[in-house]
Protein backbone atom coordinates (compact mmCIF):
# COMPACT_ATOMS: atom_id res chain seq x y z
CA UNK A 1 0.00 0.00 0.00
CA UNK A 2 1.44 3.26 -0.99
CA UNK A 3 -0.07 6.81 0.21
CA UNK A 4 0.71 9.57 -3.25
CA UNK A 5 1.07 12.90 -1.94
CA UNK A 6 0.45 15.57 -4.81
CA UNK A 7 0.79 19.19 -4.58
CA UNK A 8 -0.37 20.68 -7.70
CA UNK A 9 -1.46 23.91 -8.72
CA UNK A 10 -4.96 25.55 -7.91
CA UNK A 11 -6.51 25.86 -11.20
CA UNK A 12 -5.14 22.27 -12.58
CA UNK A 13 -7.52 20.76 -9.68
CA UNK A 14 -10.17 20.02 -12.05
CA UNK A 15 -8.02 18.28 -14.99
CA UNK A 16 -6.64 15.97 -12.11
CA UNK A 17 -9.75 15.21 -10.53
CA UNK A 18 -10.69 13.98 -14.16
CA UNK A 19 -8.08 12.45 -14.94
CA UNK A 20 -7.53 10.28 -11.90
CA UNK A 21 -11.63 9.79 -12.59
CA UNK A 22 -10.81 8.40 -16.28
CA UNK A 23 -8.01 6.28 -14.50
CA UNK A 24 -10.64 4.75 -12.49
CA UNK A 25 -8.76 6.28 -9.01
CA UNK A 26 -12.13 7.35 -7.32
CA UNK A 27 -10.69 7.71 -3.79
CA UNK A 28 -9.05 10.95 -3.37
CA UNK A 29 -8.80 13.71 -0.57
CA UNK A 30 -8.27 17.36 -1.29
CA UNK A 31 -6.74 20.19 1.02
CA UNK A 32 -5.65 23.79 0.48
CA UNK A 33 -1.53 24.12 1.09
CA UNK A 34 1.25 26.80 1.26
CA UNK A 35 4.40 26.28 -0.20
CA UNK A 36 7.28 27.64 -2.17
CA UNK A 37 9.76 25.79 -4.50
CA UNK A 38 11.82 27.45 -7.76
CA UNK A 39 8.83 29.53 -8.84
CA UNK A 40 9.74 33.31 -8.22
CA UNK A 41 8.27 35.76 -5.46
CA UNK A 42 5.83 38.34 -6.35
CA UNK A 43 4.90 41.35 -4.13
CA UNK A 44 1.90 42.54 -2.33
CA UNK A 45 2.03 46.72 -1.45
CA UNK A 46 -0.73 47.34 1.22
CA UNK A 47 -0.91 51.15 1.77
CA UNK A 48 2.46 51.65 1.09
CA UNK A 49 4.21 49.04 3.19
CA UNK A 50 5.42 46.40 0.22
CA UNK A 51 5.90 42.01 1.03
CA UNK A 52 7.56 39.63 -0.68
CA UNK A 53 5.37 36.49 -0.66
CA UNK A 54 7.32 33.54 -1.08
CA UNK A 55 4.28 30.93 -0.24
CA UNK A 56 2.61 30.24 -3.15
CA UNK A 57 -1.53 28.58 -2.94
CA UNK A 58 -1.24 25.00 -3.72
CA UNK A 59 -3.36 22.32 -3.76
CA UNK A 60 -2.88 18.52 -2.05
CA UNK A 61 -4.44 16.05 -3.30
CA UNK A 62 -3.69 12.73 -1.51
CA UNK A 63 -4.70 9.11 -2.56
CA UNK A 64 -3.74 5.96 -0.81
CA UNK A 65 -3.77 2.96 -2.92
CA UNK A 66 -2.76 -0.56 -3.33
CA UNK A 67 0.92 -1.05 -4.77
CA UNK A 68 -0.15 -2.29 -8.44
CA UNK A 69 -2.20 1.26 -8.95
CA UNK A 70 0.78 3.71 -7.82
CA UNK A 71 2.06 4.22 -11.60
CA UNK A 72 -1.75 4.89 -12.83
CA UNK A 73 -2.07 7.15 -10.12
CA UNK A 74 1.30 9.16 -10.92
CA UNK A 75 0.84 9.45 -14.78
CA UNK A 76 -2.72 10.40 -14.27
CA UNK A 77 -1.97 13.78 -12.12
CA UNK A 78 0.88 14.64 -14.33
CA UNK A 79 -1.42 14.10 -17.71
CA UNK A 80 -3.82 16.45 -15.53
CA UNK A 81 -1.36 19.21 -13.46
CA UNK A 82 1.48 19.19 -16.47
CA UNK A 83 1.91 23.15 -17.41
CA UNK A 84 5.56 22.72 -18.80
CA UNK A 85 6.17 25.67 -16.31
CA UNK A 86 8.06 25.72 -13.37
CA UNK A 87 5.71 25.65 -9.99
CA UNK A 88 3.83 22.60 -11.50
CA UNK A 89 4.34 21.07 -8.21
CA UNK A 90 5.56 17.95 -6.76
CA UNK A 91 4.90 13.69 -6.41
CA UNK A 92 5.69 12.07 -3.17
CA UNK A 93 4.87 8.66 -2.46
CA UNK A 94 5.69 7.04 0.89
CA UNK A 95 4.79 3.14 1.92
CA UNK A 96 1.53 3.10 4.21
CA UNK A 97 1.82 0.58 7.38
CA UNK A 98 -1.88 -0.41 7.86
CA UNK A 99 -4.74 0.97 6.37
CA UNK A 100 -8.92 1.09 8.48
CA UNK A 101 -12.39 1.27 6.81
CA UNK A 102 -14.35 3.27 9.98
CA UNK A 103 -17.38 1.43 9.18
CA UNK A 104 -16.48 -2.19 9.17
CA UNK A 105 -13.50 -1.96 10.62
CA UNK A 106 -11.80 -4.03 7.79
CA UNK A 107 -7.92 -4.00 7.48
CA UNK A 108 -4.99 -3.95 4.68
CA UNK A 109 -5.34 -4.54 1.00
CA UNK A 110 -9.28 -4.73 1.50
CA UNK A 111 -9.95 -1.49 3.22
CA UNK A 112 -8.04 0.67 1.18
CA UNK A 113 -9.51 -0.13 -2.43
CA UNK B 1 -24.00 74.53 11.82
CA UNK B 2 -24.53 77.65 13.50
CA UNK B 3 -28.23 77.85 15.13
CA UNK B 4 -30.36 80.82 15.08
CA UNK B 5 -29.71 82.46 18.67
CA UNK B 6 -32.53 81.48 20.80
CA UNK B 7 -33.22 85.04 22.85
CA UNK B 8 -33.45 86.25 19.37
CA UNK B 9 -35.98 84.24 17.59
CA UNK B 10 -39.37 85.63 19.65
CA UNK B 11 -38.76 88.84 18.33
CA UNK B 12 -37.65 87.87 14.65
CA UNK B 13 -40.28 84.90 13.34
CA UNK B 14 -41.44 85.41 10.30
CA UNK B 15 -44.25 83.27 10.04
CA UNK B 16 -46.15 82.32 7.12
CA UNK B 17 -47.80 79.45 5.06
CA UNK B 18 -50.70 77.68 7.32
CA UNK B 19 -51.78 78.32 11.06
CA UNK B 20 -51.57 75.15 13.38
CA UNK B 21 -53.01 74.81 16.59
CA UNK B 22 -50.49 76.40 19.13
CA UNK B 23 -49.13 74.42 21.94
CA UNK B 24 -48.85 77.17 25.04
CA UNK B 25 -49.94 80.86 24.83
CA UNK B 26 -46.46 82.05 23.40
CA UNK B 27 -45.82 79.92 21.06
CA UNK B 28 -45.83 80.60 17.39
CA UNK B 29 -48.11 79.11 14.89
CA UNK B 30 -47.07 76.19 12.75
CA UNK B 31 -45.85 76.69 9.09
CA UNK B 32 -45.24 74.40 6.01
CA UNK B 33 -41.48 75.57 6.90
CA UNK B 34 -41.38 74.30 10.21
CA UNK B 35 -43.12 71.26 9.27
CA UNK B 36 -41.06 70.34 6.40
CA UNK B 37 -38.00 71.39 8.17
CA UNK B 38 -38.23 69.38 11.12
CA UNK B 39 -38.75 66.25 8.70
CA UNK B 40 -35.79 66.89 7.01
CA UNK B 41 -33.52 67.52 9.85
CA UNK B 42 -35.19 64.14 11.27
CA UNK B 43 -34.47 62.39 8.16
CA UNK B 44 -30.70 63.74 8.22
CA UNK B 45 -30.54 62.60 11.78
CA UNK B 46 -30.67 59.32 10.64
CA UNK B 47 -28.73 59.43 7.89
CA UNK B 48 -25.98 60.63 10.40
CA UNK B 49 -26.84 57.28 12.63
CA UNK B 50 -25.65 55.42 9.48
CA UNK B 51 -22.35 56.85 9.32
CA UNK B 52 -21.54 54.87 12.52
CA UNK B 53 -22.23 51.62 10.59
CA UNK B 54 -19.84 52.86 8.02
CA UNK B 55 -17.32 53.26 10.63
CA UNK B 56 -17.90 49.62 12.11
CA UNK B 57 -17.45 48.75 8.52
CA UNK B 58 -14.85 50.29 7.62
CA UNK B 59 -12.82 49.81 10.97
CA UNK B 60 -13.20 45.72 11.05
CA UNK B 61 -12.54 45.50 7.49
CA UNK B 62 -9.18 47.71 6.98
CA UNK B 63 -7.96 45.54 10.69
CA UNK B 64 -7.71 41.89 11.16
CA UNK B 65 -9.94 39.23 11.55
CA UNK B 66 -8.92 38.34 14.96
CA UNK B 67 -9.64 41.66 16.53
CA UNK B 68 -12.75 42.17 14.79
CA UNK B 69 -15.33 41.38 17.62
CA UNK B 70 -13.06 44.05 19.51
CA UNK B 71 -13.47 46.67 16.67
CA UNK B 72 -17.17 46.29 16.63
CA UNK B 73 -17.85 46.50 20.22
CA UNK B 74 -16.07 49.66 20.44
CA UNK B 75 -17.91 51.22 17.56
CA UNK B 76 -21.38 50.28 18.87
CA UNK B 77 -20.15 51.38 22.34
CA UNK B 78 -18.92 54.56 21.54
CA UNK B 79 -22.55 55.28 19.27
CA UNK B 80 -24.33 54.67 23.11
CA UNK B 81 -21.71 56.54 25.12
CA UNK B 82 -22.18 59.49 23.01
CA UNK B 83 -26.07 60.36 22.93
CA UNK B 84 -25.94 59.33 26.69
CA UNK B 85 -23.68 61.94 27.58
CA UNK B 86 -24.82 64.46 25.03
CA UNK B 87 -28.02 64.15 26.77
CA UNK B 88 -26.77 64.25 30.46
CA UNK B 89 -24.08 67.39 29.92
CA UNK B 90 -22.79 67.62 25.83
CA UNK B 91 -26.11 69.91 24.71
CA UNK B 92 -26.13 71.87 27.07
CA UNK B 93 -22.65 72.25 27.16
CA UNK B 94 -22.28 73.05 23.64
CA UNK B 95 -25.70 75.07 23.42
CA UNK B 96 -25.45 76.84 26.69
CA UNK B 97 -28.30 79.81 25.39
CA UNK B 98 -28.00 82.20 27.82
CA UNK B 99 -26.49 80.47 30.52
CA UNK B 100 -23.21 81.69 29.23
CA UNK B 101 -20.35 82.71 31.57
CA UNK B 102 -18.09 83.82 28.18
CA UNK B 103 -17.13 83.29 25.34
CA UNK B 104 -14.89 80.18 26.00
CA UNK B 105 -16.91 78.23 28.22
CA UNK B 106 -21.00 77.65 28.94
CA UNK B 107 -22.95 75.10 31.09
CA UNK B 108 -26.66 75.22 30.53
CA UNK B 109 -27.32 72.46 33.10
CA UNK B 110 -27.57 69.10 33.63
CA UNK B 111 -29.87 66.89 31.34
CA UNK B 112 -32.59 67.92 28.54
CA UNK B 113 -35.80 68.98 28.61
CA UNK B 114 -38.28 71.82 26.67
CA UNK B 115 -40.95 73.93 27.56
CA UNK B 116 -44.11 74.10 25.05
CA UNK B 117 -42.65 76.57 22.87
CA UNK B 118 -39.92 74.08 22.21
CA UNK B 119 -41.76 71.91 20.32
CA UNK B 120 -42.70 75.38 17.75
CA UNK B 121 -41.61 77.49 15.67
CA UNK B 122 -40.94 79.52 18.65
CA UNK B 123 -37.71 77.19 19.08
CA UNK B 124 -36.70 77.58 15.49
CA UNK B 125 -38.19 78.08 12.46
CA UNK B 126 -36.63 74.71 11.05
CA UNK B 127 -36.85 72.21 13.74
CA UNK B 128 -38.13 71.39 17.22
CA UNK B 129 -35.99 71.30 20.25
CA UNK B 130 -36.08 67.58 20.41
CA UNK B 131 -34.68 67.21 16.49
CA UNK B 132 -32.21 69.81 17.62
CA UNK B 133 -31.02 67.89 20.31
CA UNK B 134 -31.24 64.60 18.49
CA UNK B 135 -28.95 65.72 15.42
CA UNK B 136 -26.36 67.17 17.64
CA UNK B 137 -25.78 64.22 19.94
CA UNK B 138 -25.77 61.72 16.21
CA UNK B 139 -23.07 64.59 15.37
CA UNK B 140 -21.02 64.12 18.80
CA UNK B 141 -20.65 60.26 18.74
CA UNK B 142 -18.61 60.72 15.37
CA UNK B 143 -15.83 62.70 16.92
CA UNK B 144 -15.24 59.95 19.14
CA UNK B 145 -15.62 57.34 16.50
CA UNK B 146 -13.03 58.95 14.64
CA UNK B 147 -10.20 57.87 17.58
CA UNK B 148 -11.30 54.06 17.39
CA UNK B 149 -9.80 53.26 14.08
CA UNK B 150 -6.77 54.82 15.15
CA UNK B 151 -6.34 52.93 18.06
CA UNK B 152 -7.49 49.52 16.87
CA UNK B 153 -5.84 45.96 17.61
CA UNK B 154 -4.54 46.96 20.58
CA UNK B 155 -6.39 49.38 22.85
CA UNK B 156 -8.08 47.96 26.01
CA UNK B 157 -11.66 48.28 25.51
CA UNK B 158 -12.38 49.24 29.24
CA UNK B 159 -9.75 51.88 28.83
CA UNK B 160 -10.86 53.29 25.06
CA UNK B 161 -14.70 53.41 26.69
CA UNK B 162 -13.33 55.61 29.09
CA UNK B 163 -11.58 57.61 27.06
CA UNK B 164 -14.69 58.08 25.08
CA UNK B 165 -16.41 59.29 27.54
CA UNK B 166 -14.27 61.65 28.83
CA UNK B 167 -13.31 62.70 25.40
CA UNK B 168 -16.99 63.15 23.84
CA UNK B 169 -18.88 64.52 27.25
CA UNK B 170 -16.47 67.27 27.65
CA UNK B 171 -13.79 68.06 25.05
CA UNK B 172 -16.06 67.65 21.70
CA UNK B 173 -18.74 70.08 23.07
CA UNK B 174 -16.56 72.87 24.66
CA UNK B 175 -15.15 72.91 21.33
CA UNK B 176 -18.09 72.62 19.44
CA UNK B 177 -19.62 76.21 21.74
CA UNK B 178 -16.65 78.04 20.52
CA UNK B 179 -18.01 77.90 16.87
CA UNK B 180 -21.66 76.59 17.34
CA UNK B 181 -22.73 77.27 20.28
CA UNK B 182 -22.61 81.42 19.89
CA UNK B 183 -18.99 81.76 21.48
CA UNK B 184 -15.40 83.38 20.74
CA UNK B 185 -14.55 81.44 17.35
CA UNK B 186 -17.76 82.22 15.94
CA UNK B 187 -17.78 85.83 16.78
CA UNK B 188 -14.62 86.49 15.20
CA UNK B 189 -16.23 84.57 11.95
CA UNK B 190 -14.67 81.42 11.47
CA UNK B 191 -16.57 79.53 9.32
CA UNK B 192 -16.56 75.82 9.88
CA UNK B 193 -20.29 74.38 8.34
CA UNK B 194 -20.38 71.33 9.08
CA UNK B 195 -17.53 70.14 11.06
CA UNK B 196 -14.24 69.73 9.42
CA UNK B 197 -12.26 71.11 12.42
CA UNK B 198 -15.19 70.62 15.49
CA UNK B 199 -15.76 66.99 14.59
CA UNK B 200 -13.14 66.00 12.30
CA UNK B 201 -10.03 67.33 13.64
CA UNK B 202 -11.47 67.14 17.07
CA UNK B 203 -11.55 63.22 16.30
CA UNK B 204 -8.39 63.46 14.79
CA UNK B 205 -6.32 65.44 17.38
CA UNK B 206 -7.66 62.30 20.15
CA UNK B 207 -6.77 59.88 17.65
CA UNK B 208 -2.90 61.02 17.09
CA UNK B 209 -2.31 60.94 20.72
CA UNK B 210 -3.99 57.72 21.28
CA UNK B 211 -1.35 56.55 18.65
CA UNK B 212 1.44 58.47 20.22
CA UNK B 213 0.28 57.19 23.65
CA UNK B 214 0.07 53.55 22.42
CA UNK B 215 2.91 52.81 20.02
CA UNK B 216 2.65 50.89 17.09
CA UNK B 217 1.18 47.27 16.57
CA UNK B 218 3.51 43.86 17.25
CA UNK B 219 4.99 43.51 13.36
CA UNK B 220 4.17 46.56 11.99
CA UNK B 221 7.86 48.03 12.48
CA UNK B 222 10.90 45.26 12.08
CA UNK B 223 14.24 45.75 11.93
CA UNK B 224 13.60 49.45 10.20
CA UNK B 225 11.22 48.36 7.96
CA UNK B 226 7.61 49.20 7.32
CA UNK B 227 5.83 45.70 7.30
CA UNK B 228 2.21 45.69 5.86
CA UNK B 229 -0.68 44.42 8.16
CA UNK B 230 -3.43 44.06 5.92
CA UNK B 231 -7.09 44.18 6.54
CA UNK B 232 -9.24 41.00 6.51
CA UNK B 233 -12.18 41.99 4.34
CA UNK B 234 -11.76 45.12 1.66
CA UNK B 235 -15.35 44.24 0.92
CA UNK B 236 -16.40 45.17 4.31
CA UNK B 237 -14.09 48.10 3.97
CA UNK B 238 -15.54 49.55 0.84
CA UNK B 239 -19.32 49.19 2.30
CA UNK B 240 -17.91 50.93 5.04
CA UNK B 241 -17.06 53.73 3.14
CA UNK B 242 -20.18 53.79 1.16
CA UNK B 243 -22.55 54.09 3.99
CA UNK B 244 -20.18 57.18 5.18
CA UNK B 245 -20.80 58.89 1.76
CA UNK B 246 -24.03 58.24 2.05
CA UNK B 247 -24.51 59.52 5.56
CA UNK B 248 -22.95 62.21 4.49
CA UNK B 249 -25.63 63.80 3.17
CA UNK B 250 -27.02 63.89 6.09
CA UNK B 251 -24.05 65.04 7.92
CA UNK B 252 -23.32 68.37 5.62
CA UNK B 253 -27.06 68.55 4.11
CA UNK B 254 -28.71 68.65 7.78
CA UNK B 255 -25.96 71.53 8.81
CA UNK B 256 -28.21 73.62 6.87
CA UNK B 257 -30.45 73.58 9.91
CA UNK B 258 -33.53 73.98 7.74
CA UNK B 259 -35.13 72.65 4.47
CA UNK B 260 -34.22 75.33 2.45
CA UNK B 261 -34.45 74.41 -0.81
CA UNK B 262 -31.33 76.32 -2.33
CA UNK B 263 -28.96 75.21 0.85
CA UNK B 264 -29.88 71.77 1.27
CA UNK B 265 -29.40 71.13 -2.79
CA UNK B 266 -26.23 73.15 -3.69
CA UNK B 267 -24.68 71.61 -0.21
CA UNK B 268 -25.40 67.76 -1.78
CA UNK B 269 -23.57 69.03 -4.92
CA UNK B 270 -20.65 70.04 -3.22
CA UNK B 271 -20.80 66.78 -0.89
CA UNK B 272 -21.08 64.78 -3.46
CA UNK B 273 -18.51 66.69 -5.26
CA UNK B 274 -15.82 66.65 -2.92
CA UNK B 275 -16.05 63.08 -2.32
CA UNK B 276 -15.34 62.04 -6.45
CA UNK B 277 -13.08 64.32 -6.54
CA UNK B 278 -11.35 62.84 -3.19
CA UNK B 279 -11.63 59.38 -5.10
CA UNK B 280 -9.69 60.35 -8.35
CA UNK B 281 -7.19 62.43 -6.47
CA UNK B 282 -6.73 59.43 -3.93
CA UNK B 283 -6.52 56.90 -6.89
CA UNK B 284 -4.04 59.45 -9.38
CA UNK B 285 -1.73 59.74 -6.35
CA UNK B 286 -1.63 55.96 -5.13
CA UNK B 287 -1.17 54.98 -8.72
CA UNK B 288 1.45 57.06 -9.58
CA UNK B 289 3.53 56.02 -5.75
CA UNK B 290 2.69 53.21 -5.23
CA UNK B 291 2.75 51.73 -9.03
CA UNK B 292 -0.88 50.83 -8.67
CA UNK B 293 -4.09 52.24 -7.46
CA UNK B 294 -4.40 50.89 -3.92
CA UNK B 295 -8.01 50.39 -2.58
CA UNK B 296 -7.53 51.02 0.77
CA UNK B 297 -5.95 54.39 -0.39
CA UNK B 298 -9.10 54.97 -2.94
CA UNK B 299 -11.37 54.48 -0.01
CA UNK B 300 -9.39 56.92 2.21
CA UNK B 301 -9.51 59.20 -0.82
CA UNK B 302 -13.46 59.42 -0.70
CA UNK B 303 -13.39 60.15 3.14
CA UNK B 304 -10.75 62.83 2.77
CA UNK B 305 -13.23 64.48 -0.09
CA UNK B 306 -15.92 64.53 2.16
CA UNK B 307 -14.17 65.54 5.34
CA UNK B 308 -12.25 68.01 3.14
CA UNK B 309 -15.12 69.82 1.60
CA UNK B 310 -17.39 69.96 5.33
CA UNK B 311 -16.06 73.12 6.48
CA UNK B 312 -17.17 74.95 3.30
CA UNK B 313 -19.99 73.02 1.85
CA UNK B 314 -22.82 75.72 2.00
CA UNK B 315 -20.00 78.73 0.65
CA UNK B 316 -18.03 77.13 -1.60
CA UNK B 317 -19.14 77.22 -5.95
CA UNK B 318 -19.29 73.49 -7.14
CA UNK B 319 -16.23 73.81 -9.13
CA UNK B 320 -14.32 75.17 -6.22
CA UNK B 321 -15.94 71.96 -3.93
CA UNK B 322 -13.71 69.48 -7.31
CA UNK B 323 -10.37 71.46 -6.12
CA UNK B 324 -10.89 71.21 -2.54
CA UNK B 325 -11.72 67.69 -2.57
CA UNK B 326 -9.11 66.55 -5.65
CA UNK B 327 -6.54 68.40 -3.02
CA UNK B 328 -7.96 66.30 -0.36
CA UNK B 329 -7.37 63.13 -2.15
CA UNK B 330 -3.42 63.63 -2.91
CA UNK B 331 -3.50 64.96 0.79
CA UNK B 332 -4.51 61.69 2.01
CA UNK B 333 -2.53 59.43 0.65
CA UNK B 334 0.88 61.49 1.10
CA UNK B 335 -0.41 61.41 4.60
CA UNK B 336 -0.68 58.26 5.06
CA UNK B 337 2.95 57.58 3.80
CA UNK B 338 4.24 59.96 6.12
CA UNK B 339 2.70 59.12 9.27
CA UNK B 340 3.79 55.38 8.78
CA UNK B 341 7.49 56.85 8.00
CA UNK B 342 6.72 58.38 11.43
CA UNK B 343 5.86 55.40 13.28
CA UNK B 344 2.93 56.28 14.02
CA UNK B 345 0.52 53.15 13.28
CA UNK B 346 -3.07 53.86 12.12
CA UNK B 347 -4.05 50.56 10.94
CA UNK B 348 -7.48 52.74 9.26
CA UNK B 349 -5.48 56.21 8.16
CA UNK B 350 -8.07 58.06 10.67
CA UNK B 351 -4.94 60.48 11.39
CA UNK B 352 -4.87 61.57 7.89
CA UNK B 353 -8.30 61.46 6.96
CA UNK B 354 -9.92 63.32 9.81
CA UNK B 355 -6.96 65.56 11.22
CA UNK B 356 -5.07 66.59 8.00
CA UNK B 357 -8.10 66.77 5.66
CA UNK B 358 -9.72 68.85 8.42
CA UNK B 359 -6.96 71.26 8.87
CA UNK B 360 -7.17 71.35 4.56
CA UNK B 361 -11.01 72.06 4.25
CA UNK B 362 -11.26 74.61 6.92
CA UNK B 363 -8.47 76.69 5.60
CA UNK B 364 -9.47 75.81 2.23
CA UNK B 365 -12.66 77.94 3.64
CA UNK B 366 -10.31 80.55 3.76
CA UNK B 367 -8.47 80.44 0.51
CA UNK B 368 -12.01 79.73 -1.76
CA UNK B 369 -14.57 81.56 0.30
CA UNK B 370 -12.94 84.68 2.20
CA UNK B 371 -15.02 87.77 2.70
CA UNK B 372 -17.90 88.07 4.17
CA UNK B 373 -16.75 87.88 7.34
CA UNK B 374 -14.36 85.24 6.71
CA UNK B 375 -10.44 85.36 6.22
CA UNK B 376 -8.18 82.53 6.18
CA UNK B 377 -5.85 83.87 9.28
CA UNK B 378 -9.02 83.41 11.43
CA UNK B 379 -9.75 79.97 9.62
CA UNK B 380 -6.06 79.45 10.91
CA UNK B 381 -6.45 80.42 14.45
CA UNK B 382 -9.71 78.36 14.86
CA UNK B 383 -7.25 74.92 13.67
CA UNK B 384 -4.42 76.43 16.13
CA UNK B 385 -7.04 77.05 19.12
CA UNK B 386 -8.64 73.26 18.41
CA UNK B 387 -5.29 71.57 17.96
CA UNK B 388 -4.14 73.52 21.44
CA UNK B 389 -7.33 72.18 23.38
CA UNK B 390 -7.45 68.81 21.51
CA UNK B 391 -4.31 67.51 21.08
CA UNK B 392 -3.01 67.74 25.43
CA UNK B 393 -6.36 67.12 26.49
CA UNK B 394 -6.53 63.49 24.46
CA UNK B 395 -2.71 63.19 25.32
CA UNK B 396 -3.49 63.58 29.38
CA UNK B 397 -6.56 61.25 29.40
CA UNK B 398 -4.40 58.54 27.65
CA UNK B 399 -1.61 59.22 29.69
CA UNK B 400 -3.26 59.06 32.52
CA UNK B 401 -4.90 56.08 31.90
CA UNK B 402 -2.01 54.43 30.74
CA UNK B 403 -0.11 54.79 34.29
CA UNK B 404 -3.50 53.63 36.31
CA UNK B 405 -5.92 50.48 34.81
CA UNK B 406 -2.98 50.61 31.61
CA UNK B 407 -3.61 51.60 28.14
CA UNK B 408 -2.82 48.68 26.12
CA UNK B 409 -3.48 44.52 26.20
CA UNK B 410 -0.38 42.09 26.79
CA UNK B 411 2.03 41.63 23.77
CA UNK B 412 0.72 37.36 24.19
CA UNK B 413 -3.24 38.94 23.87
CA UNK B 414 -2.20 41.23 21.19
CA UNK B 415 -0.84 38.12 19.07
CA UNK B 416 -3.79 35.98 20.15
CA UNK B 417 -6.22 38.38 19.04
CA UNK B 418 -7.94 40.80 21.19
CA UNK B 419 -11.60 38.63 20.39
CA UNK B 420 -10.61 36.11 22.30
CA UNK B 421 -8.72 38.21 24.94
CA UNK B 422 -11.33 40.50 25.43
CA UNK B 423 -14.16 39.21 24.60
CA UNK B 424 -13.28 35.25 25.22
CA UNK B 425 -15.33 35.20 21.65
CA UNK B 426 -14.30 35.13 18.05
CA UNK B 427 -16.17 37.34 14.79
CA UNK B 428 -16.02 34.12 12.37
CA UNK B 429 -16.86 30.77 14.60
CA UNK B 430 -16.76 28.57 12.23
CA UNK B 431 -14.82 29.88 9.50
CA UNK B 432 -11.16 28.73 8.90
CA UNK B 433 -9.18 32.45 8.95
CA UNK B 434 -5.83 31.86 8.01
CA UNK B 435 -3.40 33.60 10.52
CA UNK B 436 0.28 34.20 10.26
CA UNK B 437 0.78 37.24 11.79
Amino acid sequence: MKLVIAYIRPEKLNDVKQSLFKAEILKISVSNALGCGEEPNYFENYRGAGAEVDLHKRVRVEAAVNDQFVAKVIDAIIAGAQTGGVGDGKIFVLPIDDCVRIRTGERGNVAIG
Amino acid sequence: MMKTPRRLLFSSLIVFGITAPAFGQDAAPMTYEFMIGNVWMLFATALVFVMHLGFACLEAGLTRAKNTVNILTKNIGIVAIGVLTYAIIGFNLMYPGDAFVGKLFGFGGFGIGTDAAGVTPAYNEGYTYWTDFIFQAMFAATAATIVSGAVAERVKIGSFLIFTTFYVALIYPIIGMWEWGEGFLDSKGFHDFAGSTIVHSVGGWGALAGVIVLGPRIGKYVNGGVRPIMGHSLPLATIGAFLLWFGWFGFNGGSVLSADPAGISLVFVTTTLGAAAGIVGAMATSWIIQKKPDLTMVLNGSLAGLVGITAGADVITPMESIIIGAVAGVIVVLSVLLIDRLRLDDPVGAISVHLVCGIWGTLAVGLFAAGDGRSFLVQAMGVGLTALVCFPAALLIFFLLKITIGLRVTPEEETLGLDIGEHGMEAYAGFEIFTTQ
